[in-house]
């Protein structure tokens, strides 16, 4: 059974050799030289604090490779997984399988191991290779968490997922186009659900407690009306780190309020500088967009930040650089456990409610 | 011997229709068995649960003494023709029997490639690319080459033209000889199955009408032609199946062992064709009969 699933998977799996070889011919093309111009101009880059040239190097294939990472599991998905089934049950060949002598629980574990397994395969070579990759780029962005979904090693529980949900759809649903469709947006909400909700959640968050910086410190009112003005904190720079949010709260841990703010700084709330004098934020310096907001208005503001910050400080809510693999291997697992139990459901129906 | 098909209230629901209801059958092995009946008269589904790509709703089925598609065993001892004839439209001839090999452990290559050469098929065409007849035949080929002892086809030559219709039965009819096998088919010709089958099974509006050795079902039927009468007064061995009337004159089908020595009735035999239409046509009354029974009469 192993030999035939094989052999009626030819067809996609010489299409989706190729491309991975036509990629990793591009990857190392691209990727020995960045790697050399890594080693030769980082160390000058770092010691002029300044590195932003070198991260604009292969900018948009750096760009394009994370988005292939990002979409190949749902191809996958799409085309290994919903037609596995979903196009034996609509050109009838399913008759023709399951009188063989090979039980349709056998058939169907030897399909879903096989095409399951390879689907695995391809999205870990196609992952690795990238991570390989970019990671000279990465180790200088210092952004591991911007890139999660397209390094490492995630990519392999989403593509078992994507592909045992094609066939549960192809099986439920058993004609190949719908169940392609179903696929693809189950998978996507399943995928954007898990990283809205669930992801933030796994590990408990580590906090980090800053005093407020009069510089980098921002004031915005929304919609303009002054009874909401509030100080926004810069986004600290902690290194690869996950930052969930930044907030301004008093050593007891209560939040700055606005009555607060116009006892502090009356001058500032009661808005001669009316709108938004937002500071600049990031890793560039903050000149740049600071130098809009007239020089009166930044001295009331830094005044304010200032007395503001005697009983108040910046409280940063994130997850440290060192949680990144973990997560990595509890998403992946996660969503390896979510494939193994669909494909078990697909096989039980298969077997007893197929019929 | 065992019994290829053994049934006892054998049913098969799909919502709230009865596709195959109360169906009671025991087939007898070495057969070359026809199964009759209009479309829609639950003829594949009757063969599906046979093959057991269906599960009974009520019921029980065996073939061969065992029940069907449970385990490798069972699976290899029965062949299947489905409706159609599927195959794999991108795997070529060869590929299918390299599949029969891969997935049999009883696969007689010899023969499948013998048969392959003998039908002239190109072993490297694929099988989209063939016409129906010759899709048939490796359809056909497979389930052989199996070597089952029980072939069962669906409905095997409905999509073929009556060239193709012929040969296919030829060597349907040469496989039985040489190797043995007892053989189920379906049709909803009874032209197809006069010349190939020994045994009839007639299946209308889900319901088995008749079943038996096709020379004994000749043997105890008759055609009885006479002055008008009223079927209900004849003697309570004849089982009247089907009743035509003129003004002065009764044409009836009628079951019997006896002899007829009425001399009021001219007695013919009757032919396959004929015993057939008469009890799908008495299997239509009967279901179109059957809403009147729940009408409430003032």
């Amino acid at each position: 059974m192993i030999r035939f699933t094989l052999r009626q998977f030819r067809n996609v799996a010489v299409v989706s050799i190729l491309v991975l070889v036509v990629l990793a011919v591009i990857l190392a093309i691209t990727g020995v030289p960045l790697v050399h111009l890594y080693d030769s101009t980082i160390r000058n880059c770092k010691a002029q604090g300044d590195c932003k040239e070198f991260l604009l190097t292969d900018r948009s294939l750096y760009v394009w490779l994370g988005i292939i990472v990002l979409v190949a599991p749902g191809i996958i998905g799409v085309f290994w997984g919903a037609p596995l089934v979903a196009g034996e049950l609509e050109n009838g060949t399913f008759r023709l399988a399951w009188s063989q002598s090979v039980t349709r629980t056998r058939w169907m574990v030897t399909k879903l191991g096989v095409v399951g397994l390879a689907a695995m395969a391809s999205a870990a070579l196609l992952s690795l290779m990238v991570t390989w990759w970019a990671s000279p780029l990465d180790r200088v962005n210092m952004d591991l968490f911007g890139h999660f979904d397209e390094r490492g090693i995630v990519a392999i529980g989403y593509a078992a997922f994507a592909f045992s949900l094609g066939v549960t759809a192809g099986i439920l649903i058993r004609k190949t186009l719908p169940a392609m469709a179903v696929t693809l947006v189950a998978f996507v909400f399943a995928r954007l659900a898990f990283v809205s909700w669930i992801r933030p959640n796994l590990f408990a968050p580590a906090y980090k407690a800053l005093p407020l910086d009069p510089v980098s410190t921002g004031f915005a009112t929304s919609g303009g009306s002054m009874s909401t003005a509030t100080l926004i904190p810069a986004p600290p720079f902690i290194s690869n780190a996950w930052v969930y949010s930044t907030q301004i709260v008093d050593k007891a841990g209560h939040a700055l309020t606005h009555s607060f703010l116009a006892r502090a700084c009356p001058l500032l709330v009661s808005g001669k500088s009316a709108g938004v004098s937002s500071a600049g934020f990031g890793l560039l310096g903050h000149s740049a967009t600071r130098s809009q907001a007239p020089a009166g208005a930044q001295s009331v503001l830094q005044d304010c930040v200032a007395k503001v910050g005697a009983t108040f400080h910046e409280l940063v809510t994130y997850q440290p650089a060192s949680r990144y693999w973990p997560l990595q291997w509890y998403e992946m697992a996660i969503f390896l456990g979510a494939a193994v139990i669909l494909a078990g459901f697909s096989t039980w129906w298969v077997r007893r409610r197929l019929t | 011997m065992t019994a290829v098909v053994e049934t006892k209230g054998l049913g098969k629901r799909y919502g709230r229709r009865w596709a195959l209801s109360d169906c009671t059958l025991s087939i007898p092995p070495g057969r070359v068995v026809g199964l009759v009946g209009p479309n829609g008269a639950g003829k594949t589904t009757l063969l599906n649960l046979a093959i057991g790509l269906l599960a009974p709703t009520s019921g029980v089925i065996e073939v061969l003494g065992g029940h069907p598609a449970d385990g490798p065993s069972q699976l290899a001892r029965v062949g299947f023709v489905a409706q159609e004839t599927p195959t794999y439209s991108g795997l070529s001839v060869t590929d299918h029997l390299q599949m029969g090999a891969w997935l049999n452990p009883g696969w007689d290559n010899g023969l499948a490639i013998g048969r392959i050469q003998h039908l002239k098929l190109d072993p490297k065409q694929k099988a989209g690319k063939l016409s129906g007849g010759q899709r048939a035949q490796l359809a056909l080929t497979l389930a052989l080459a199996k070597r089952p002892e029980l072939l069962i086809l669906d409905e095997p030559v409905a999509g073929l033209d009556p060239l193709a219709r012929r040969e296919f039965l030829q060597v349907l009819m040469e496989a039985v000889a040489e190797h043995g096998v007892s053989v189920i088919l379906s049709s909803h010709l009874v032209a197809d199955l006069e010349r190939v089958c020994d045994y009839l099974v007639v299946l209308v509006a889900s319901r088995i009408q008749v079943a038996g050795e096709i020379e004994s079902l000749l043997a105890g039927h008759r055609r009885l032609t006479g002055p008008r009468r009223d079927p209900s007064r004849l003697p309570a061995n004849y089982r009247v199946i089907e009743a035509s009337h003129t003004d002065r004159q009764s044409s009836l089908i009628v079951a019997t062992d006896e002899r007829v020595h009425d001399p009021v009735w001219t007695v013919e035999q009757i032919g396959l064709e004929d015993l057939v239409l008469a009890y799908m046509s008495r299997g239509v009354e009967v279901e179109k009969r059957q809403p009147a029974h729940v009408e409430v009469r003032p």
